[in-house]
Parts: C-alpha cells; sequence; structure tokens
C-alpha cells in the first residue's frame, strides 16, 4: 500500500466518476429524450444553451426544488435508503471495468481483481434490492408490484446473464476482464472475426456460438437495466410508473440516475466483453505515449455511447412484452440457448486443440 | 488489510445477524441479513479469498436473499406480535449457547495448531478461481458429479411438482 | 358473448420474430437518421416559427370589439353576448348615448366592456348571436398575462385588437 498507488487509484476514481459517469448519465437522459424525440420525428428539448445542452442542468435545478415528500403511511427509514441503494450498486460496478489501456504508466482501471466478471454480477445482482425495498417501503399498491416483478425479473435473468458470458470465458481462460480484453486485442474482437487476423478459419467459426452469446447477454442486459421492452417493473401504462410512484425531488431523480447509471455500466460492460474493449485497430496501448492512453479511454466511451444509443433505438422501437411472456422467454428460451452454446463453443475449442 | 477493517466488518456481521433475530419485521431481518452476507465477503476478501467472497454475495446476498424477500413480500409478512417472554425457555437457550461457547474456547487453547501464526500469503501469485476449479476437477471430480446428479434430480422434481395438472 | 378472436397461424420464420424486430429497427433508424439530417420538417418552432400566415379563414381567436367606418363603437350594447357568454366571460355596463350626439338613434354604447380571457373558451357564440356584428373572434391566440387582472381585456384592448370593419360583413 504505497501512497502513490492510493493517490492514483484515488484520482481515478474521482475522475471516473465526477468527470465521466456522472455527466454521463444526465446527458444520457438528454440524450434519451432527443433520440427519442428524432425516432418520433420531433425536435426533443432544444431550448436551454445551444442545442438544448444545458437541460440536464436545468432538469437538475428542477428536481432539487421540488417538494420532497414523504407519505405518511410509508416506512420511513427504508423509504429514504431505497433510492441510494438504486444508484451504488450500478456505479460500484464500473470499478472492475478496464476503460483505457495505461496512462503515464497507471493502469486504466480502478481495481483490477482476479474474479471480475463475477464480481459485476455480484453488485449488479444487489442493485435489485434498491427497487424493491423501495416498492415495499413505499406502502403501496403499485410500487409494491412493481418491487414484486422486478425481484422475479432480476432472478431469471441473472441466469441467462451469468450463462451468456461463459463462452467467453472459456476463450480467455481467466475471469479478470483485463485479460479479456488483452485476448481480444492478440486475437480480434469477440463478435467480429474481420478484426485482427481474419485468415484464420477457427475465429470465423466461433464467431457464431459468440453472436448468439452477445445477444442473449444484452437482451439480459436490457432485462436487468429494466429497459424497454422489459420494463415491466416500471411500466407506465399498467403500473403507473411502478415502483417509483410515490417517490419525487431528488429521491426521484436518484432512481432516475441509478437506471441510466446502471445502462451506462451495463454498455461498458458487453463492450468490453465483445468488443474489444478500449481496443481499435491502429490505435497502439499508452505505453507508446500519453495521447494514446487517452485515445483508449476516448475510444472505449466512444463506443459505450454506441451501446447506449443501441439501447435507445431499442426502447423506442419494440413494445412492450407482457408479464408471462417476459418469464417464459427467460426461462425456456434465453437460458437453453445459453446453456447449448456454452456446449458449442466447448465442442469447437476440444475439436480445434485435439 | 489493517486489522481495524477487520474489527468493523467483523462487528458488522455479528450486529446484523444479531439483528435478524431481534428485528420484529420480516422484511427487516431478511435485509439484516444481506449485510451480514457483506460483512462475511468483506473478511473472505481481506484473506485474499476473492472466489468465495463474491460468490457469498453472488449467491447468498444476490439471489437467495432475494427469493426470501420475494416470498416474505407476496405472503404479506406482518411485524410479529409482541408475547411474554418464557423465562424458562429463554435460561435453556442461554445455557446451550454458554456451554458451546466454553466449549470452542475449551478447543481452540488445546489445540496446538490453531495457535501458531500462519505465513503470510503472497497475494499477488494466487489465482484463487483456478486453484477452486483445478481442485473441484481433478481431486474431488467424483463427489462433485455426485452432488450434480443430486441438485438436477432435486430440480426435476421442483419441475414436477410446479407443473401444473393437465387438464 | 364471449368471442375468440383468431389468431393468425405463425410460420416457423415468423414466429422467431427476428426479422420482424429488425424490420422495425431499420423504420425507426430511417426515422431518426432523417430527422438528424433535416430531412423531415413535421413540427414547428414555436416562437421562432410563428403559425400566422397559415391560420385557417375560420379559425377562432380571442373575441374583439369593431368600429365602423365612422369610428364609431359598433356595440350598441344590448348584452345579448353576455347573455348567451357559456362560462360568463363578458361584462357590460351600458350608458346612455346623449340626445345631442349624431348617433343618437342609436341609444345606448357600452360603457365598460369587459372579457375575462381566462374564463373565455373561445366558443365564438358571442359573434354567432351578435345582432350588429360587433364582436368578432380575431386570429390572436397568444393572449398571456402575469396577474388575473392583466389578463381581463378591457374596452379600449377589445377594440385594439378589433380594428375597423366597413360594411356588412356576410357570416
Amino acid at each position: 500500500m504505497d501512497s502513490f498507488f492510493v493517490i492514483t487509484s484515488l484520482l481515478k476514481i474521482v475522475g471516473i466518476l465526477f468527470v465521466v459517469i456522472l455527466p454521463m448519465v444526465s446527458y444520457a437522459v438528454y440524450a434519451e429524450r432527443r433520440v427519442s424525440a428524432f425516432i418520433q420525428d420531433r425536435m426533443g428539448p432544444n431550448r436551454v444553451g445551444p442545442a438544448g445542452l444545458f437541460q440536464p442542468i436545468a432538469d437538475m435545478f428542477k428536481l432539487l426544488l421540488k417538494e420532497d415528500f414523504t407519505p405518511r403511511a410509508a416506512n420511513t427509514f427504508y423509504y429514504w435508503l431505497a433510492p441510494c441503494l438504486a444508484v451504488m450498486p450500478a456505479i460500484i460496478t464500473i470499478a472492475v471495468v478496464p476503460f483505457g489501456s495505461t496512462l503515464f504508466g497507471v493502469p486504466m482501471i480502478i481495481a483490477d481483481v482476479n474474479v471480475g466478471i463475477l464480481f459485476v454480477f455480484a453488485i449488479a445482482s444487489l442493485g435489485v434490492y434498491g427497487i424493491v425495498i423501495g416498492g415495499w417501503a413505499s406502502n403501496s399498491k403499485y410500487p409494491f408490484l412493481g418491487g414484486i416483478r422486478s425481484s422475479a425479473q432480476m432472478l431469471s435473468y441473472e441466469l441467462s446473464l451469468g450463462l451468456a458470458v461463459i463462452p467467453v470465458f472459456l476463450l480467455v481462460g481467466n475471469l479478470r476482464l483485463t485479460s479479456v480484453v488483452r485476448y481480444q486485442i492478440e486475437h480480434g474482437w469477440f463478435i467480429a472475426p474481420f478484426v485482427g487476423d481474419w485468415m484464420n478459419p477457427w475465429k470465423w467459426l466461433l464467431a457464431i456460438p459468440m453472436i448468439i452469446s452477445f445477444l442473449v447477454f444484452l437482451i439480459a442486459i436490457f432485462a436487468e437495466t429494466n429497459r424497454l421492452p422489459f420494463d415491466l417493473p416500471e411500466a407506465e401504462q399498467e403500473l403507473a410508473g411502478g415502483y417509483n410512484i410515490e417517490y419525487s425531488s431528488m429521491k426521484f431523480a436518484l432512481y432516475f440516475l441509478g437506471e441510466y447509471a446502471a445502462m451506462i455500466t451495463g454498455s461498458a460492460i458487453t463492450v468490453t466483453l465483445f468488443f474489444g474493449g478500449w481496443h481499435f485497430p491502429g490505435i497502439p496501448d499508452g505505453s507508446h505515449g500519453w495521447i494514446f492512453g487517452l485515445m483508449n479511454i476516448a475510444v472505449f466511451f466512444a463506443k459505450v455511447a454506441i451501446m447506449i444509443f443501441i439501447f435507445m433505438w431499442v426502447r423506442w422501437t419494440l413494445p412492450r412484452f407482457r408479464w408471462d411472456q417476459l418469464m417464459r422467454l427467460g426461462w425456456l428460451f434465453f437460458f437453453e440457448i445459453a446453456l447449448v452454446n456454452i456446449f458449442i463453443v466447448a465442442g469447437i475449442m476440444a475439436f480445434h486443440q485435439s | 488489510m489493517p486489522p481495524f477493517l477487520f474489527w468493523v466488518f467483523a462487528l458488522m456481521t455479528l450486529i446484523f445477524g444479531a439483528a435478524v433475530v431481534l428485528n420484529r419485521n420480516p422484511v427487516a431481518s431478511a435485509l439484516s441479513l444481506v449485510v451480514s452476507f457483506l460483512g462475511l465477503s468483506a473478511l473472505f476478501v481481506s484473506l485474499d479469498a476473492y472466489f468465495v467472497g463474491i460468490i457469498q454475495v453472488l449467491v447468498y446476498a444476490g439471489a437467495v436473499m432475494v427469493l426470501f424477500l420475494f416470498i416474505i413480500m407476496l405472503l404479506n409478512l406482518q411485524a410479529e406480535e409482541r408475547h411474554r417472554i418464557n423465562w424458562l425457555a429463554s435460561a435453556g437457550g442461554l445455557g446451550v449457547a454458554l456451554i458451546l461457547l466454553i466449549q470452542v474456547v475449551f478447543t481452540i487453547r488445546h489445540f496446538e495448531a490453531a495457535r501458531q501464526t500462519f505465513p503470510a500469503l503472497s497475494a499477488s501469485t494466487i489465482d484463487d478461481v483456478r486453484n477452486i476449479g483445478a481442485l473441484l476437477f481433478r481431486n474431488y471430480n467424483l463427489p462433485l458429479q455426485i452432488v450434480g446428479i443430486l441438485v438436477l434430480v432435486a430440480t426435476i422434481g421442483v419441475v414436477l411438482l410446479s407443473k401444473r395438472e393437465p387438464r | 358473448m364471449a368471442m375468440t378472436v383468431p389468431r393468425p397461424k405463425l410460420n416457423w420464420r415468423e414466429r422467431l420474430y427476428l426479422p420482424a424486430i429488425v424490420a422495425g429497427l431499420a423504420i425507426t433508424f430511417k426515422h431518426f437518421k432523417n430527422m438528424l439530417f433535416g430531412h423531415t420538417k413535421v413540427t414547428m418552432e414555436y416562437p421562432e416559427q410563428k403559425p400566422d400566415s397559415r391560420l385557417p379563414d375560420h379559425y377562432r381567436g380571442a373575441p374583439a370589439l369593431v368600429r365602423d367606418e365612422d369610428g364609431r363603437v359598433r356595440c350598441v350594447a344590448c348584452q345579448l353576448c353576455e347573455f348567451i357568454c357559456p362560462p360568463r366571460a363578458i361584462k357590460i355596463i351600458p350608458g346612455e348615448i346623449a340626445s345631442t350626439d349624431h348617433f343618437a338613434r342609436v341609444e345606448k354604447y357600452p360603457e365598460q366592456f369587459d372579457i375575462d380571457m381566462i374564463r373565455c373558451i373561445f366558443c365564438g357564440m358571442c359573434e354567432e348571436v351578435c345582432p350588429e356584428q360587433a364582436i368578432f373572434l380575431r386570429k390572436d391566440y397568444a393572449i398571456t398575462g402575469f396577474t388575473r387582472a392583466e389578463m381581463v381585456h378591457h374596452k379600449e384592448k377589445l377594440l385594439e385588437i378589433g380594428g375597423v370593419i366597413h360594411g356588412v360583413v356576410l357570416k
């Protein structure tokens, strides 16, 4: 525990949280509104500042100045605790994601633990508590239904989520997320066999189960982050907003923040696992100069931004699933597909090595 | 990990473990258990056992307790009613706990291996995930397979039990 | 009577839903792209662009009083509009025209004519009922104010909106 490690870690935590993630969250809300507007042939918020770019700041002030109301029937302690629990897991998860190569010799990852992906799943699975407790503590019917739905949905889709990434780690042979990126730099991105040595036929063969794996993972991430088409915990038409009806002011904003932070974390993990993380063909890593280190970080967050756009694109295209359809899809379809996919990848690998 | 953090997490585990029993509200009890699990997993991580620590959170805090909460909320359990304390039963329970404590202390004091200081683990060389995997699939492969079949049988049983009668 | 809606039988390709999802994504992306590059123009950005020139002839905006070619207020304070107004937004206090006046035969004029624009529902019944063609619904739609008092249009304001009308208007 030398002081250099402590100082760089603190710098990384503060930098990634306050310079990148929180602004990204607030601008994701802005982007969501603009993208949805464009898809529906509208303009979206374009008044505050140039092209409406200061809208998130105005939104923040609006939410801060609203009355913070606690219903009398609510269980006050848990009612206050729940929004915090909704934000924390999403932000903690980013700690193990490598968001760049190196900058001045410092690895651009906050904690390179050897159980990386398990850490991500473990912390992400705690995210359900914020919703469930919020739904329960509000002591009201619709939030309660939202909380119940959320817990069942997250449990069901965690299975597919976990199984979908196993093929990736079968290939990498290590649970570290930095090794995943390292492997993809050497062998090409998992779902893009044309990156790297594209002459290798095994890569093209492996790309088929990898794309299936990616699709299952993406769909499970949609379900885990409560995004449409799986936003049943907050279905506006059925539950009038779900678990966050009774919340107002900054507590509501925290739920909102948590949802978007979870989306950003989900995108970051997807990018790390399937899109080569911070790697882009032609850009060397940070050991060749700090300018390349910065470029790696920029590439990573550009990829994350594209993923977030896909999240929004899907949200404004597909209608919501029915509750029993959601459960059947999770348990009878994606679970099996992910399971079979593991066997296919294992078979290809065994055949390749022999 | 500094020893002061050990005390923090150990106290957290114990206090919230006690809160599980002392709380009258079932939801509060379940949440206390979650916090207790988190403290326990922090203790595992402090021993460089990342895998066990994380699995503790993933399985118990993330999945099992969510199911517990789900059931508690679905059954709409209310806070337990206060009833008179049965002094004889509590004395008996206290006695058993005390005897167990004495037994544990006695064993530790007379067990040579428990008193020596172990050499510190070198954190960088340990890949505990790989070690556990190798141990499970090489040395304990047969028990693992048997456990797997047991779980499979249990799963099939659950599916059969929960399946509706065809009409 | 309960009725079962027949559901279409889907073949395996349709049951996979993937082509349908991809087609949907393509449609939304096309809309997004066209909007991003400014090819589609559906909405109007209001304070900069105004719909004034495109308002239809029968548009019902703010009610207003008019003068005739002699500069006389056409209203004769008959109070029919006050009587018919569904939200009771109109309040008229009639006054006698002095017998020495050139228009003495008209007998009455509105001493006060207030329309409470908070109450007005732009129904146009006042215009419909007016025997003298003195009140018209104009094309003003942006009626704003900071206080309730500001939102009451007095006679001067109404005449200012209304302007002058020559002769008889065929409605």
